[in-house]
């Protein structure tokens, strides 16, 4: 017998003994009997039309069993990648949505983009087929950044898409912004950029597709955030494969982030591929090969002002974005700069009135779609900037000004101006936390310090709210989504006790094999080691819409509360029985049901057991089998939110930053397990650190070429990067999710960049700087201390 | 050509070609999964194994230089002899949630334990710097650290024994 453990308690995680022993098993760990190799072919340029390809030499190559191209899929009639979400400009008129082929057919329209799979025995021989395809290109001009995308002469991605502009969006009240204006003390303004970023999860994608000839059907192995998804978009509408005659499988997958949440096209060339050669076939992407083709985030350019009265009331916050989505519209892509940026501009601030244009428009680059954050961190960034350029310029301190105006704990409920209604939070609680935390009040000394090593230092904030657990169906279906929102779990009671559940989220990286298994032995009484979790498997699984948006606790945690709730409930029914009881009388209490006011119960386990052997069951009344499904929708979005506080110390000398301290008070409601939320938040906050001073994916403009095209080219943060960081947890409860639950997972993301780089610009201030953009890299501090035209040696 | 060498303490002898990486035999043709490939430029670390003793990078390793030598990848690390048990490193990345996702703990852990090895006493720093050349996406490195840290104090705790 193990034991019971219960919702707050931090025991150590199910699924690492596999990791740790290298018994993980991830796509590309993963042989089928007979499997071939598959490589794609990719476009070199960023731009150019596909005039045709001459297949002979390399279908003539040793070794090789099929080379597909876009004509071959126009013979076979296949759909283009849909996109699954369809975003209206103000008039209602829908975005241009230009068809997104699996394989390049008119035209390529990025550095990557696919041109054809070439199927052999082996990689190597499959590389060797790739390199003798002839492929005959017009090469067109290329155009990367949105600034120049818009402009009349630019290159045009599609006929039908005018100054290649997808959607002109909005969001609030444009005319009482104005009128706020007019009205203001003050105005702040700010131009910005938000770098575009590659998310690199370290296990690259891959995947592995099987057709069985005997019962016709295909099974593909993925490394996917959401197989049933994929099943369903890939199958319906892209492949035209029945669902019951479709398995998606994504077993261990090394990390998402958003990344793998989408569906490629590289996962339908290889689905379709396996049943055309009748053979399994297997593709695994190399990290250079993800560099061009995994979905990237951010990359967003920015004009935003901010109204003030006299005393620093925020009368009205004005944005207007141009967002890159790349040269198609991938799975999500439309939705990330406008329903999950707007909404969250109005920040944890009382500011009355909102107007946020964005112009979404493609570029020949990777398509860009949700990463960890997606939209929230952009949203945040732009408000935690220019609180601070405000404050600066007001003269007003800038914890003052942010207390000025944020929302107090007891106005929750608070509706924001801009479609969002916040359920709970506090703000300022999480505020003062930090500030303690951060010891701020001695950062005069640290401060002193460093100038006498002729450093300087600098302090930032950011107090921010994220959207999390996206919902409801309902509220997302009028914004555009083409799928729904809920979650399902199956909580399964076997016989003997033991436990599994079958659930619609996918486990990569986020622990759900102990949170859940938490839950379900806390809400029934039973052993810890006696509850196993099953996903990622749509032959396992019922439905499911995967993980992603943090998400999993605060839609997947409630379906299975309420799949044990009603557990329980059968459970009290079977014990009515046996205890001859009335089912009111029957209370459940630490994996017992027992009789009100009585010693006469029943375990767990002898009901379990009692209700697969109904030996003189009332079976007209009560169904043998201990078996509960639930699906949840949920009301509303939940609210994460806190305060960050970084510390960065910047050697004028080299133009480096360094991060020397990091402080986080994250309000994430109930904990079911601290020990995984504090891992999230730490994973989460380096994320945004990289970002802020490391990471960026750097286009050629003209050819299209993709600069950081590798890891020695793309700096991720290393150990050695970082200070020990210090979060802790300053919870409200969510008032709607069923444990009070609100999600963590992207909170680290969302607050950390501003602090970052408010904490860089605190450093320089006194040189007159005012902004540094992303990444604040030695090179970009070095030449802005150079044109500082001012002093750099520290006093 | 064949070559032969000690694998996670068995004697073992392969058919390899000459440009077969390391990464690749382990994974394709002897079915240790353990050890990862996280790039194709010798940045990430996620299929680092003891050649020697010595912590390498095995995708950047020709099979023919393992003639004669002795290997150990992650299936191979493991407490003392004859038990069941993990290697105190193990343990401690399990112990302080030193791992999320999973897939650069193998390198990791064999960059950890060559670490602890070779310098007993380690400092934050010398664990920060001592994992330059391994990347993790998920944990932020902090829980690495104080993973290493613990274990490479479990270490020394059992050699002293």
């Amino acid at each position: 017998m193990g034991n019971v453990i219960g919702i707050g308690a931090a025991p150590k995680r199910k699924e690492d003994q596999r990791f740790l022993t290298g018994r993980g098993n991830y796509v590309s760990d993963i042989k089928r009997p007979g499997m071939a190799a598959g490589v794609f072919v990719r476009s070199p340029h960023g731009h150019a039309v596909l005039r045709g390809i001459d297949k002979s030499a390399a279908l003539a190559a040793p070794g090789v069993i099929a080379v597909l191209t876009g004509d071959d899929v126009a013979d076979d009639g296949l759909g283009s990648l849909p996109c699954g979400w369809g975003i209206t400009d103000a008039k209602g008129v829908p975005m241009k949505e230009p068809p997104f082929p699996m394989l390049a057919q008119d035209k390529v329209r990025f550095v990557g983009d696919l041109v054809a799979f070439v199927v052999a025995e082996t990689v190597e021989q499959a590389n060797v087929a790739a390199e003798l395809l002839k492929v005959d290109y017009e090469v067109l001009p290329s155009v990367v950044g949105v600034l120049e995308a818009v402009r009349p002469d630019a290159p045009q991605l599609f006929d039908d898409v005018p100054n290649n502009i997808c959607c002109d969006w909005e969001l609030g009240d444009k005319a009482a912004v104005e009128n706020a204006f007019k009205k203001a003390a003050h105005v702040a303004k700010l131009s910005l950029v938000n770098n575009r970023l590659i998310g690199n999860p370290m296990e690259p994608r891959a995947a592995i597709a099987e057709y069985e000839p005997g019962t016709d059907r295909t099974t593909l192995w993925t490394t996917s955030q959401f197989p049933h998804v994929v099943r369903f978009l890939m199958g319906a509408l892209v492949l035209n494969i029945p669902q019951h005659k479709l398995r998606v499988v994504a077993p261990d997958v090394g990390g998402g982030f958003g990344v793998k949440q989408f569906h490629y096209g590289e996962e339908a060339v290889i689905t379709w591929a396996a049943k055309r050669v009748r053979r399994p076939v297997k593709w695994v992407a190399s990290r250079s090969e993800g560099y061009v083709s995994d979905r990237h985030g951010r990359d967003h350019v920015t004009e935003a002002e901010l109204a003030l009265d006299e005393t620093g009331k925020f009368l009205a916050f004005r944005v207007n974005t141009l967002a890159n989505m790349g040269g198609y519209l991938s799975t999500f892509g439309p939705n990330i700069p406008t329903n999950l940026y707007g909404p969250l501009l109005g920040g944890v601030y009382t500011t009355p009135a909102i107007y946020c244009n964005v112009k979404v428009v493609f570029t020949n680059t990777v398509p860009v779609d949700a990463y960890r954050g997606a939209g929230r961190p952009e949203a945040t960034f732009v408000l935690e900037r220019i609180v601070d350029v405000a404050a600066a310029e007001m003269g007003i301190d800038r914890v003052e000004l942010r207390r000025r105006n944020m929302i107090p704990k007891e106005a929750y409920p608070y509706q924001t101006p801009v479609l969002v209604q916040y359920d709970s939070g506090d703000p300022m609680g999480c505020l003062d936390g930090a500030l303690a935390a951060a010891d701020v009040k001695n950062f005069g000394v640290r401060k002193a310090a460093s100038a006498s090593k002729g450093k300087f230092r600098g302090l930032g904030y950011s107090t921010y709210v994220e959207a999390c657990g996206l919902a409801p169906s309902r509220f997302a279906g009028r914004l555009g989504a083409r799928g729904g929102l809920y979650e399902s779990a199956t909580v399964r009671v076997h016989p003997t006790g033991q436990v599994t559940v079958m659930i619609g989220t996918h486990n990569h990286g986020q622990g759900h094999e102990t949170t859940f298994a938490q839950i379900v032995s806390d809400k029934l009484g039973v052993a810890f080691e006696n509850v196993d979790i099953v996903f990622g498997d749509t032959d396992r699984v019922q439905f499911g819409m995967g993980t992603y948006g943090s998400r999993s606790l605060v839609v997947g945690g409630a379906a299975l509360s309420k799949a044990t709730d009603k557990v329980i409930a059968k459970g009290k029914k079977i014990a009515a029985h046996l205890l001859e009881a009335a089912e009111v009388d029957i209370q459940f209490e630490s994996g017992k049901f027992s009789v009100a006011g009585t010693d006469r119960a029943k375990s767990f386990e002898e009901i379990a057991g009692a209700a697969y052997v109904p030996h003189d069951y009332p079976l007209e009344v009560l169904e043998p089998g201990l078996e509960e499904q639930a699906y949840y929708d949920p009301v509303n979005f939940t609210y994460p939110g806190g305060c960050h506080i970084a510390e960065v110390e910047v050697d004028p000398e080299t133009g480096t930053v360094t991060l020397v301290n990091y402080t986080a008070v994250d309000d994430v409601g109930t904990v079911i397990n601290p020990m995984i939320v504090e891992g999230q938040l730490h994973g989460g906050i380096v994320q945004g650190v990289g970002q802020a001073l490391f990471e960026n994916a750097v286009y050629d403009e003209g050819s299209g070429q993709l600069l950081s095209g590798s890891l020695m080219d793309y700096c991720m943060p290393r150990a050695d990067h970082l200070p020990m960081m210090k979060v802790a947890t300053h919870s409200t409860l969510c008032t709607h999710t069923p444990m009070g639950v609100k999600g963590c997972g992207e909170v680290g993301t969302i607050g950390s960049p501003a602090a970052v780089i408010n904490a860089v610009v605190d450093a320089l201030s006194h040189l007159g700087v005012t902004h540094v953009d992303m990444p604040a890299t030695p090179n970009r501090i070095w030449r802005l201390l150079q044109n500082a035209s001012l002093p750099v040696a520290a006093e | 050509m064949q070559i032969s060498f000690t694998l996670n303490g068995r004697p073992t002898t392969v058919e390899v070609e000459p440009a077969t990486l390391v990464a690749e035999l382990l994974r394709e043709q002897l079915n240790l999964t353990g050890t990862h490939i996280g790039c194709d430029t010798s940045q990430c670390g996620a299929c680092v194994v003891h050649l020697d003793g010595l912590p390498v990078k095995s995708c950047t390793l020709l099979a023919p230089a393992l003639d004669g030598a002795t290997l150990l990848t992650i299936e191979g690390l493991q407490g003392a002899p004859g038990s069941n048990r993990m290697h105190p490193m193990q343990e401690a990345f399990r112990e302080h949630h030193g791992l999320q996702c999973g897939f650069c703990t193998p390198g990791m852990l064999m960059t950890a334990v060559a670490l602890a090895t070779e310098k007993p006493d380690l400092t934050e720093a010398d664990v920060r710097h001592g994992l330059e050349g391994n990347i993790c996406r998920c944990t932020g490195y902090q829980n690495i650290v104080v993973s290493v840290m613990a274990g490479a104090a479990a270490m020394n705790a059992a050699k002293g024994e």
